[in-house]
């Protein structure tokens, strides 16, 4: 994974609060077993109609969107389903952060996990950046966990050290797992497998 | 800390499987059973190949198919190609790592949180992850058990482990009797109705209180399996002997002295007098009627007998707009009943309610009955052994009798994922957990109900008031 580096852009506003990630991804897109190539579908049935043309009302599809790597969405983004597609899907379509009033845990995680930044604002800040003009530019600076507005002021938001960590360094989180694995094989000793799932039909 | 320090149910299972906890960092807990399917796990196997890693326990791990498989005639090949594909993957994947599978042409294959509990994998005091949200359903036996993304999926599998920070606890107290007619699911989808799909967030639910120890064990999966839709990623029921009656003699429980051993330990695992959670809310059983949603999302709930509401209503304009557009995509209008609107599908099944006392609560309305015949109506069971103890009952006979689709198990149209889907525009009530825009197909419109709603909307055409159809 490359490191977060701070970056400036554009701000794409979506103001819907609770938007879900079937939204963001619908299921039918998930036969796939790779990750890449979701952008094209980032938001797939707000963004295009029943004969695949892109909707000239819906934001992604108008000249601000071109280009801007901040998406500002409504309160609790990211509920429901745990597919971490959504985040795939965003980055495929070039955005680096997401900002709301507050996140799904599940999609916050998987947020983390590749280097999509979730960024929680107060709800004076993201009242602000959802009337920005469509030229105006915010800068987004994981190091100070700082957003900063076309004004000048800046709004920090939180993250927890040890993504952070991960994250500036561009360092992949299994690998403190797997230093880890000392640890792992003296619970284990200590601790009898409490389940045996047994073969299956078809023993690997 | 002190070992007299009363401690809640979750707080004894968290504790119990902290591996190593440093400063700065989040805890890394062990995993003790990871359920794994199609969808989301091709990936992770993928990441594990590029760095030449197995997976660290394949006798702690399953597999099994659901999301994408067709729930019409399972042995033939699967029509779509990338499905087949996803599928196909699974099995080479399964192979190469020496994950225990079970296939389509299993007797234990089914939804995987059908399968988990029903073979008796899912105990008390376990952690279980898997990569679903809807996972929080195993809580229902007492297990920390929570859905988490691919990665997440892949570190499981090389490690037995996962990096976590430690969630606040959520009780959720159910009292009372419920009356005739309403069931957990109408539990479940008031509670969300009141707290909103992000209440939540950041906790693990426990579910207490006369209500929920009166509910038998499938009903407390029901419960447990939406606590994700109310934003939380862990749901939780105390075992107690209704726990141990269902798990005796499953396949994969301990056996002769280990399960009285075994049970001795479960004995210990529910929260001390005197615990305290860092939030909760009570809820007045014998005050809830059936319940149904109006919106796009769960949260959107509302008694049977009540109306939907009006966006005029809503102060923040944000929310406004929200609930405005959630409303034109159902096409509803604010302030007028649901009760008596028409619908076009009735959808019976998923990992809320594809179990065999749910389809049992379903046919019992049906027997002697029709449904509308201008209705389609869907009834898949959860799983393989869900359909053969449905057919050693005769309830095929009695569904195919009044006019609906008997189907094979799989998720089918809860995510509509296998070509069991909604025409756009159409109405279904469902007995699922989503009711997000296209979630049963693009262009669907969902009512989220319980099995006796759905049954009984499906004999009138409309949403209906089950207790109308009860004498």
């Amino acid at each position: 994974m490359e490191p977060i580096t701070a970056f400036s852009s554009r701000v794409v506003p979506l103001p819907i609060d609770n938007i879900d990630t079937d939204q963001v991804i619908p299921a039918r897109f998930l036969k796939t077993t790779d990750k890449t190539g979701l952008g094209k579908d980032l938001f797939h049935d707000w963004r295009y109609d029943v004969f695949g043309n892109p909707k000239p009302d819906f934001i992604l599809n108008q000249g601000r969107a071109a280009g801007a790597a901040v998406l500002v969405a409504g309160d609790n983004f990211g509920c429901g389903s745990s597919r971490e597609h959504a985040p795939w899907a965003l980055l495929g379509f070039g955005f680096r952060a997401v900002v709301s009033t507050s996140f799904a845990d599940i999609f916050r995680n998987n947020c983390l996990k590749n280097g999509l930044l979730p960024v929680a604002v107060d709800a004076a800040t993201h009242a602000e950046l959802m009337s920005l003009d469509p030229a105006a530019e915010v800068r987004v600076d994981l190091a100070s966990q700082t957003l900063r507005l076309p004004g000048g002021r800046e709004a920090t938001f939180p993250i927890d050290s040890f993504s952070k960590h991960c994250l500036l360094s561009g360092v992949d989180q299994l690998g403190y797992l797997a230093e880890k694995i000392p640890a792992v094989e003296a619970y284990e000793q200590g601790h009898p497998a409490r389940v045996q799932t047994g073969g299956g039909d078809k023993p690997g | 800390m002190s070992a007299s320090r009363p401690r809640t149910l979750f707080e004894k299972i968290w504790e119990g499987h902290v591996v190593a906890e440093e400063a700065g960092c989040p805890v890394v807990l062990y995993i003790d059973l990871h359920l794994v399917h199609e969808v989301t796990s091709p990936q992770a196997f993928q990441g594990l190949r590029e760095r030449g890693l197995k997976v660290r326990r394949p006798s702690q791990t399953l597999a099994t198919m659901d999301h994408s498989i067709p729930t019409t005639n399972q042995t033939l090949p699967i029509v779509d190609p990338i499905a087949a594909k996803q599928v196909e993957q699974l099995r080479i994947n399964c192979r190469e790592f020496g994950v225990p599978l079970y296939d389509l042409s299993s007797a234990r294959q089914g939804i995987v949180h059908v399968i988990g509990p029903e073979l008796g994998l899912t105990q008390p005091g376990l952690t279980l992850v898997c990569g679903d949200s809807h996972t929080s359903t195993h809580g229902a036996l007492g297990a920390l058990a929570f859905g988490i993304g691919t990665t997440e999926v892949e570190h499981v599998l090389a490690t037995q482990c996962l990096l976590q920070t430690r969630p606040q606890t959520f009780e959720v107290r159910v009292d009372g009797s419920l009356r005739p007619g309403v069931t957990a699911k109408d539990i479940i989808l008031a509670f969300i109705a009141r707290v909103g799909v992000a209440g939540g967030t950041g906790h693990v639910l426990e579910y207490t209180g006369s209500a929920i120890r009166a509910l038998p064990v499938e009903g407390r999966m029901t419960v447990c399996n939406m606590s994700i839709e109310g934003g939380a990623r862990a749901g939780l029921i105390a075992p107690d002997d209704t726990t141990f009656q269902y798990l005796a003699g499953r396949p994969c429980v301990p056996q002769g002295p280990a399960w009285d051993a075994a049970v001795a330990a479960w004995r210990e695992l529910p929260t001390d007098a005197g615990a305290s959670y860092d939030k909760s809310i009570t809820i007045d059983a014998a005050g809830l009627e059936p319940m149904i949603t109006y919106g796009t999302n769960p949260g959107m709930g509302i008694p049977i007998s009540g109306a939907v509401p009006s966006p005029d209503a809503v102060g923040d304009p944000v929310q406004r707009a929200t609930l405005a557009k959630a409303l034109q995509y159902m096409g509803l209008e604010p302030g007028k009943p649901l009760a008596g609107h028409p619908i076009d599908v009735v959808f019976i099944g998923s990992c809320t309610n594809s179990r065999i006392s749910d389809l049992r609560l379903a046919a019992g309305l049906l027997k002697g009955r029709k449904v509308n015949p201008r209705l389609r109506v869907l009834v898949v069971p959860g799983s393989q052994q869900v359909r053969k103890q449905a057919e050693a009952e005769g309830l095929p006979e009695i569904f195919r009798a009044a006019g609906c689709d008997w189907r094979e198990p799989g998720c089918s149209m809860c995510i509509a994922m296998n070509g069991d889907e909604l025409k756009p525009g159409q109405y279904c009530v469902s007995t699922s957990n989503r009711n997000f825009e296209g979630r049963q197909g693009k262009g669907g419109r969902t009512f989220l109900a319980s099995p006796l709603t759905a049954a009984a909307s499906a004999v009138t055409g409309v949403v209906t008031d089950v207790r109308t159809l009860l004498q």
